[in-house]
């Protein structure tokens, strides 16, 4: 890992000086370059202006906001319950998951606790749009590489996830269903059932994507020791998810926060990487994937029965105060920070998303770093420009 | 020559020849984008491709020929017109001028110059300026960087490859293509005739050393970071659009097709089949009916290593440029350098 | 550790460094952190809130932001910075724009409430940080002077905070002294005004009436039913 480091180090050290060498002896600059907005490796509309020595980055800067939408303010002249439909459309991918944590929020202002079932559900939808989300990653670093054929394997098995939270919810990417004190509605019957078949297939699809990308010494020559990110500026950018795991630091809050999903019942492994380079990034979510059908399948062995909503007024009003919740979302840690006074909708909503403070690295990590790795780095911090974005 | 005992005239003998290398050339390109690039990629991709174009998708090749010949001429402003409009040329003509010296039977061949495969080499660098002057002219910078990613990239696989080649001219003795031929279908490993001599098994390091850096002159995945899609967008074809592009997209796979022409001649044997399953022991003996065979043979040949081409091409991940010049440079060329120390005592020795 | 009750009323705010705590149902990680908070900063720890088993609030003197920020790194131990923000605590001047257009418009207080630990001013900075060993996050705010919106950068702190305080600036309008390249993070430069302040419209509603409020109109065959549309 030092001498990773190490390497990070001179190369930085060297673009500087390679700038400042061209600068001088043959007064010529760099060349600026748009990575974006359109263009095939950022996932949607992120510019980043790079400046080249070569093939080299000197200087990178990305420019977000080509897809702001203005959540925060729009969650101001909205009721809690609609709330809900906004938040789905923050990471489309895994969408479920991101109604999850606001709604644990609400829950813990009006003092409600939604019964069992609806909490081991809403894990087991969770656990579910996490597979859909990542699996979608695993199928994208296929392609920003050059490995054209993974992403159709991974699009082929996806469509499974979203047949079933099409089954559960009736939305295949923005499902709307979870209510403060339960869910809309219970699991149509053979569910269970289909999904354990699912997670069977998922589960020889991680195996494919190993054997497939991951083995191939193409891709590990591609990704070991690129775009390596030691633990303490991890700490300080805040990144989380498999990020921040990649970088060394033990931290998932599904093992580390009381929050009332049904995490607390199940056995899973937490997968953690020295290194922090973008291998190790990806090949932990490849991992994550596989422990989320582990889990998927403990919870569908220990559901329980009963209501799916507690018992809450027609019309909700929460109370005053403040809470913050945040939860392991598949791009990593996020969270709102809702305020509200007593009213019909919410104060102020704070919504910190995990993609904003990944990207917000990119700066420090593309310093003399060669082109093709810049999409490298980007592809495994992996990111949704609805988040970055909101 | 006389294929059906009847007197050509040299005037007919000429325009038979063009024609005759104008299907060279297109045929295995339209074979080879529909056969693998529509059909066998997406069988591979657990899909079923275009299916909409006539039965099975058939007619999908006449659907994008039509559509890229309607599409508008565009340019871009600060481009430079004449040499953007020149390049997409240049790549093409190199492969007619490459399939010009590849034989197709004993009297089927375009032309058959003393030292085939010298020229067939020199002639195959021609379009590493067709590419560069595509990039330099399209006044992107996307497309700056793919031009000049495959101006590095292949000059530095034209190395390996005249070397993997050198083996098989030390082993037949000649440099001319047909005489190649010969030798491997008349020839004999270690005294066995069964199979004749095909350089594929001899020469078989020789072999794996030409279609690595045949992969990398055409610039297909692992090596095509002068394209790499998901970063250059289209690399140095970018700024084309319409009958230009078009001109690129043929060049490309008739590449593909020529190259592995070439690679069976000089190591499957070429047009031929082993010459002691018809008791025939030289050139002369050959029938009449190896003229209308040959090509066959060729073309069932040029398939089946067009068919690992494209193969490598869709299941592997690019490699950085640097990384594809190290292989290159530290890897291949000593390899086959060794070849070459090996193939020359051994021959002396046997 | 969690509680088995959830009962709120047992959380009593600490705001008095002089009297004694009463015994609580104890948190005793998050009052240990308040009492170390207290002792780096002094009085800048203006007011605190430990919600047991739940969370811990600090407000802390506007010039004691950064002060509190490398209290809460070194001392406290939350190396992992979560996030930064403001909140506008002026209540918005129009509503959710859910009402009948065709009446007067509702009166609406002006008075400005500020949420846990207090506070003097219309606009805070808000900040989250975890404690990754203790499992333990703290959320610290601080006033926003109301003349000269001004607050110190955390970048030295946490290096993170710069695209937070930059998103903060161009939302807020709060400026953040000594931090290197204060410009807009979503919004194009040329961009009047901040969004995310209450007195700032959100024009779509005021284009258009929010189509779910009570229908004004008569329904087509003279039914004389008028149903309210609810807001849900």
């Amino acid at each position: 890992m030092t001498d990773l480091l190490d390497r990070q180090k001179l190369s930085y050290i060297a673009a500087q000086a390679a700038d400042a060498r061209l600068n001088v002896e043959l007064e010529t600059e760099g060349m600026t370059l748009n990575i974006g907005p359109q263009h095939p490796a950022t996932h949607g509309t992120l510019r980043i202006i790079v400046r080249l020595d070569g093939e080299q980055v000197v200087w990178a800067d990305p420019s977000a906001g080509y897809m702001h939408r203005g959540y925060e303010k729009l969650t101001e002249v909205r009721t809690f319950p609609q709330v809900t439909t906004l938040v789905n459309r923050i990471d489309w991918l895994g969408s479920f998951a991101n109604e999850v944590p606001f709604i644990l929020a609400a829950e813990q202002l009006m003092d409600i606790e939604a019964p069992p079932r609806a909490q081991w559900i809403r894990t087991i939808l969770f656990e579910l749009s996490r597979i859909a989300n990542v699996g979608l990653f695993l199928g994208d670093l296929g392609v920003q590489l050059g490995a054209i054929t993974p992403v159709f394997l991974a699009f082929r098995d996806r469509e499974y996830v979203l047949n079933l939270i099409e089954a559960a919810t009736g939305g295949r990417f923005h499902p709307n269903f979870d209510r403060i004190g339960g869910l809309k509605d219970d699991l149509p019957k053979g569910w269970v059932d289909e999904t354990r078949q699912v997670m069977k297939k998922l589960r020889n699809f991680c195996d494919e994507m190993e054997n497939l990308l991951f083995g191939n010494a193409i891709f590990q020559t591609r990704t070991r020791g690129i775009g390596v990110i030691p633990k303490d500026v991890a700490l300080q950018y805040g990144l989380s998810g498999a990020n921040l795991r990649a970088s060394g630091v033990d931290w998932d809050l599904r093992r580390d926060q009381r929050i009332p999903l049904a995490y607390d019942k199940v056995d899973f492994k937490v997968w953690t990487h020295p290194d922090g380079d973008s291998f190790a990034r990806c090949w932990i979510r490849l991992q994550e994937t596989r422990e989320a059908t582990k889990i998927v399948d403990q919870l569908l062995d220990g559901l329980p029965s009963g209501p799916v909503m507690a018992k809450v007024p027609r019309i909700i009003k929460v109370p005053e105060g403040e809470a913050w919740i945040s939860t392991e979302n598949p791009l990593g840690e996020m969270g709102y920070y809702v305020v509200s006074q007593g009213d019909l909708g919410p104060f102020r909503v704070k919504i910190r998303t995990a993609s904003f403070n990944n990207i917000s690295i990119v700066p420090w990590v593309l310093r003399g770093v060669f082109v093709p790795d810049v999409i490298t780095i980007l592809a495994s911090l992996y990111f949704i420009l609805g988040d970055i974005d909101r | 020559m006389s294929v059906f005992a009847v007197d050509i005239p040299y005037w007919g003998q000429s325009l038979l020849r063009v024609l005759g290398g104008t299907v060279a050339v297109l045929l295995p390109a339209g074979t080879i984008v529909y056969l693998f690039l529509f059909k066998m990629m997406s069988f591979m991709q657990s899909r079923l491709g275009p299916m909409e174009a006539g039965p099975y998708g058939s007619m999908q090749l006449v659907a994008e020929v039509g559509k890229w010949l309607q599409k508008e001429d565009l340019q871009p402003l600060r481009a430079d017109k004449r040499i953007f409009k020149i390049a997409p040329l240049i790549v093409l003509v190199s492969t007619f001028i490459l399939v010009a010296v590849v034989p197709f039977g004993p009297d089927a061949y375009f032309t058959n110059f003393q030292a085939g495969i010298f020229y067939a080499l020199a002639v195959s660098s021609v379009s590493v300026l067709g590419i560069l002057i595509a990039g330099w002219s399209s006044a992107n910078k996307y497309s700056l960087l793919g031009g000049l990613r495959a101006a590095g990239q292949l000059i530095a696989y034209e190395l390996p490859m005249v070397l993997a080649v050198i083996g098989v001219v030390i082993q037949a003795g000649t440099l001319n293509l047909q005489q190649i031929v010969v030798a491997q279908n008349a020839g004999e490993m270690f005294g066995w005739n069964g199979l004749g001599n095909p350089y594929l098994l001899t020469q078989f390091v020789g072999f794996v050393v030409f279609m690595i850096s045949v992969q990398a002159e055409l610039t297909q995945t692992p090596f095509d970071m002068p394209i790499a899609e998901s970063e250059l967008v289209s690399g140095y074809m970018t700024e084309y659009s319409g009958f230009r592009f078009l001109i690129f997209f043929i060049a490309e796979f008739a590449n593909v097709g020529v190259f592995s022409l070439i690679a069976a001649v000089l190591f499957l044997g070429g047009w031929g089949i082993p010459f002691s399953w018809f008791g025939w022991h030289s050139m002369g003996d050959v029938d009449n009916w190896m003229n209308i065979v040959g090509p066959l043979i060729m073309v069932t040949k040029m398939i089946v290593l067009s068919f690992v081409v494209m193969w490598v091409r869709f299941s592997y991940p690019r490699l950085r440029e640097d990384q594809l010049q190290r292989f290159a440079w530290k890897v291949l060329i000593p390899v086959s350098l060794l070849n070459i120390m090996v193939t020359a005592v051994l021959k002396v020795i046997f | 550790m969690r509680c088995a009750s959830r009962s709120w009323s047992a959380v009593v705010p600490l705001s008095d460094t002089g009297t004694e705590a009463p015994a609580l149902p104890g948190d005793a990680l998050r009052e240990r952190i308040v009492d170390q908070l207290r002792d780096a900063l002094g009085d800048g720890l203006v007011d605190s809130l430990v919600k047991p088993g739940v969370d811990v609030w600090v407000r802390v003197r506007t010039d004691a932001w950064r002060a509190a920020g490398i209290a809460l790194r070194d001392i406290v131990g939350c190396q992992y910075f979560c996030f930064l923000s403001a909140i506008d605590w002026l209540p918005s001047p129009f509503g959710r724009g859910e009402d009948d257009p065709t009446a007067p418009p509702p009166e609406r207080s002006t008075e400005i409430r500020q949420g846990y630990t207090g506070g003097d001013t219309r606009m805070q900075v808000f900040a989250r940080v975890t404690n990754l060993s203790l499992h333990v996050g703290v959320t610290v705010k601080a006033d926003v002077p109301d003349d000269d919106a001004v607050v110190d950068s955390w970048i030295p702190v946490y290096a993170g905070a710069n695209w937070h305080e930059r998103e903060a600036h161009e939302m807020f309008g709060i400026r953040f002294a000594g931090h290197p390249d204060l410009r807009n993070m979503y919004l194009p430069t040329e961009f009047e005004g901040h969004p995310l302040r209450k007195d700032f419209p959100l024009l779509a509603r005021l284009v258009k009436p929010w189509p779910g409020i009570v229908d004004v109109e008569p329904l087509p065959g003279g039914d004389d039913d008028n149903e309210e549309g609810g807001g849900e």
